[in-house]
């Protein structure tokens, strides 16, 4: 047979999961000057662009008009997406690895790390990623249920997922009727009886994890007013040295930003978005019938660490918080695919720069690489995923000038799709996707909003008379 | 960002040798493996010690028979780690101020986790800002497509 990558013999490849990272690393792979390459996208949902589709704020719009170059991707010649297919569960590995020359795990991080105190399993703690999944009418999360009879509520953790929730919650029917926030989720939501969201970071407003623009977006809420507390944004020798150090103008211009929040004044908006600096939860408290009815948290302190980073360190100093919703965002992790090696220590999948591992070895397996958050965890934008994606590519791209991918028995394309069609009948070709893209819009014009989710792969698959 | 964030994608697993190995068999290591230290562990596999190129040629100055000397004689022994979830810049900042251009790290039962380098870290700080560009790049040619 010809080498791999000519016009007789492209090389195939298989890229699972249709976030940010499948794509950037599609793109890289099409952008290869003379080598003919056949991407295969896959995803478990009907829809591409996972988070960015499923976790990316509804209020933050701007930021999903990046799916628009994805669609560019997805027109290379070469190219076909397989939604609502799923890795070990529609198809194995070895199966896969009987049609493809290459994998790459793009599968994203799509749990939350635990909160390991008493208490935590009452009703009415809940990850942030189900509620976030749930208001972006995620299929698997669109039944979940959220107390928001409630009037206070805590946000455990302080990067910009939590400011993200937040937000969501402080938002007015009238400002979530301008996104793209599931009908059902509107609908809770402009019911909803919230008046107060607390915001908890254990740590000070110099080690806070949001970005500027997320906090001072808080100071601009049309129906909450932002409050800090003065004596926990003022900043304690150690981070103000360490911060005078570093020069690092853009955390000072976030911390002047924060403590100006600690004299702002109630203006009679109604409700109340109260950022909490070195504070951790350390109990919930329950009702008669198993429900979160307040928090116990500590106050920190901070210590510098050997190397040099600021920690926190529990006081005696206790508080109770009487809030009877409360959500964790204290960091995502990726959850194992079936019969591919995993990191538990930073749930990841066992990798050197993106190359998987074979855990008994230490030596890569051939052909399957990995790229975004299920290769280096939940860190960075968008974007970051780009460079990160291209690493891996040009790491398979060296594998195969030194004879190092698979050797599949069947590198046919349409056998593959057979196989896809006989185990999955309503998988998603790209057109399909297309076409549901424009009922979305179309559904969301009708209303006045910039799209209608269709929030079940039922309706989904109707939708397209499939 | 985190120095697990760097640990997640080095499984390669870390280069060690024991104190009473000479400095002949940790110098070819490091030429094998193309790296710039070595931590050193007791038969108990806890960290007593790094050794890095540097601590070579400092010893190499007054001592013609380095090579035959063992590692425990060589090595730097007050070793400063630090903990999967230290801040990258504080580490960054750590290792720019005292000179260190590696730093092994260690959770909190004192089990070596891996090594991070001082290239690892401007790398990681190059992604953050080129990721940061691609985003915006990302959402500039979504505005023209
Ligand atoms: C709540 C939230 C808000 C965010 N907001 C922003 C923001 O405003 N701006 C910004 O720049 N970044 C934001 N991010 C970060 C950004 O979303 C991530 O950097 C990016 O989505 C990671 O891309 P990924 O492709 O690695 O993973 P993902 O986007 O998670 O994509 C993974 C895909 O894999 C699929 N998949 C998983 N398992 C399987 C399987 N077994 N078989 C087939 N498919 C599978 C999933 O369905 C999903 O579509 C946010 C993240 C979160 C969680």
């Amino acid at each position: 047979m010809s080498e791999v990558g000519t016009v007789e013999n492209p090389l195939r490849v298989a890229i699972i999961g249709a976030g940010p990272s499948g794509f950037y690393a599609t793109e890289h792979l099409f952008k290869q000057k003379g080598l003919t390459i056949e991407v295969d996208l896959y995803d478990r949902l009907p829809t591409p662009f996972g988070l960015v589709r499923n976790g990316v704020a509804p209020d933050h719009q701007k930021i999903k008009s990046v799916t628009a170059v994805f669609d560019r991707t997805a027109k290379k010649p070469g190219f076909r997406f397989f939604g609502n297919v799923e890795l070990g569960k529609d198809i194995t590995v070895e199966e896969m690895r009987q049609y493809y020359h290459a994998l790459i795990y793009t599968t994203g991080a799509q749990t939350d790390r635990p909160m390991n105190i008493p208490g935590a399993d009452l009703e009415g703690h809940h990850p942030a990623t189900e509620f976030v999944a749930w208001y972006n009418g995620h299929p698997d999360f669109r039944d979940y249920q959220f107390d928001l009879s409630q009037e206070r509520v805590a946000v455990v953790g302080i990067g910009n997922v939590a400011m993200d929730v937040a937000r969501i919650l402080c938002r007015t029917p009238e400002e979530l009727k301008q996104t793209d926030i599931a009908d059902y989720a509107l609908d809770a939501l402009s019911k909803s009886n919230v008046k107060e969201v607390y915001v908890l970071g254990r740590r000070g407003p110099a080690q806070a994890a949001f970005t500027t623009p997320e906090i001072k977006e808080f100071g601009e809420m049309e129906d909450a007013d932002v409050f800090t507390i003065p004596e926990e944004v003022e900043l304690d020798p150690l981070s103000e040295a360490s911060l005078s150090e570093s020069a690092d103008r853009g955390t000072q211009r976030k911390v002047e930003i924060i403590q100006s929040y600690a004299s702002n004044q109630p203006t009679g908006k109604s409700r109340k978005l109260i950022v909490r600096f070195l504070v951790s939860p350390t109990e919930l408290f329950g009702d008669e019938n198993g429900r979160v009815k307040a928090m116990k948290i500590v106050h920190n302190e901070l210590y510098k660490t050997d190397a040099g980073s600021l920690r926190p360190k529990a006081t005696d100093k206790t508080e109770v918080l009487d809030v009877g919703l409360v959500f964790r965002s204290i960091g995502y992790r990726g959850v194992p695919l079936p019969g591919v090696p995993f990191n538990d220590s930073w749930g990841v999948i066992l990798n050197e720069d993106g190359r998987v591992i074979n855990p008994d070895t230490k030596q890569p397996v051939p052909g399957e690489y990995t790229a975004g958050w299920i290769k280096r965890g939940p860190s960075g934008v968008i974007g970051t995923n780009k460079p990160d994606a291209v690493a891996s590519v040009d790491l398979l791209l060296t594998d195969l000038r030194d004879g190092n991918l698979i050797a599949p028995t069947t590198p046919d394309a349409a056998a593959i799709a057979a196989l896809i069609a006989a185990r999955q009948p309503h998988y998603f070709t790209y057109a399909d996707w297309q076409k549901l893209d424009e009922l979305e819009l179309a559904n969301g014009a009708a209303q006045g909003r910039p799209r209608l989710k269709f929030t079940s792969v039922a309706a989904m698959i109707a939708a397209l008379g499939k | 960002m985190k120095v697990s964030g760097i640990l997640a994608t080095k499984t390669g697993g870390v280069i060690t040798a024991h104190p009473d190995q000479q400095i002949r068999e940790a110098a070819t290591m490091m030429a094998k493996h193309n790296i710039g230290s070595i931590v050193v562990v007791n038969q108990a596999g806890e960290l007593v010690g790094i050794l890095s190129e540097r601590d070579i040629v400092r010893k190499a100055v007054t001592h013609d028979h380095v090579f035959d000397m063992p590692i425990s004689d060589v090595m730097t022994q007050n070793v400063v780690t630090a903990l999967p979830q230290d801040d990258l810049m504080s580490v960054a900042h750590t290792m720019t101020e005292r000179r260190f251009r590696h730093m092994p790290i260690l959770n909190a039962d004192r089990e070596l986790m891996g090594m991070i380098s001082i290239g690892d870290v401007l790398k990681a700080q190059r992604d953050k800002y080129r990721g940061e560009i691609d985003t915006l790049e990302t959402q500039l040619m979504a505005d023209d497509a």
